[in-house]
């Protein structure tokens, strides 16, 4: 599991099936200090509720196809949860 | 497996039903002398531990799915080990 942004939706006009109405995010990978990191990559939304601008988890590999209904689906990438709050208390010693 | 040191947690309200009530911490890789790589990784905790905790990170989801008990658990990174000490021979 990771952090990454949403920056953007994918509107695909064709899906294999099981993947029909599933959204399709732009994210930003982002390292541990919420800086962008890494390439964009487009991940499932399984939550249908990530919107653009907003802070989630990503799983990447076999296990994001674990996150959506029906699961097995050819999907690399998966939005786990919206993040509410990134507490790092050493951070916030510094 | 991979080793690390707990440096914080995160919280979501929305998220996936196998998440509720697991902890999700944000784990920092660390090399062979205990620094930092500056990549991290987000796991669920499996043994309660807590920030500032030297830690083992399973990152398989194999492993990771039978370590919580489901075939289908959309886990792949698991906290499974508290490290006491790391000897490098």
């Amino acid at each position: 599991m990771l952090l990454g942004r949403v920056i953007g939706r994918v509107v695909p006009c064709v899906v294999t099936p099981g993947l029909e109405g599933v959204p399709m995010l732009l994210l930003q990978p982002l390292g541990k200090d919420g800086a962008p990191k890494g390439k964009t990559l487009v991940a499932a939304d399984p939550t249908r509720m990530a919107g653009e601008g907003e802070l989630v988890a990503y799983e990447g590999g076999r296990e994001a196809a674990l996150l959506l209904d029906p699961w097995f689906v050819p999907v690399d990438h998966a939005v786990i949860g919206i993040v509410d709050a990134l507490h790092l208390p050493a951070k916030e010693r510094a | 497996m991979i080793t690390g040191r707990v440096i914080g947690e995160i919280t979501a309200t929305i998220r996936h039903p196998f998440f509720e009530g697991k902890k999700m911490l944000v784990v920092a890789r660390t090399g062979a002398d205990g620094a930092e790589t500056g990549d991290y990784v987000i796991a669920i905790d499996a043994i309660g531990v807590g920030p500032g905790d030297p830690v083992l990170v399973l990152d398989e989801g194999n492993g990771a799915r039978q370590v919580v008990g489901s075939s289908t658990a959309p886990v792949r990174s698991v906290v499974v080990g508290f490290l006491d000490r790391v000897d490098v021979v």
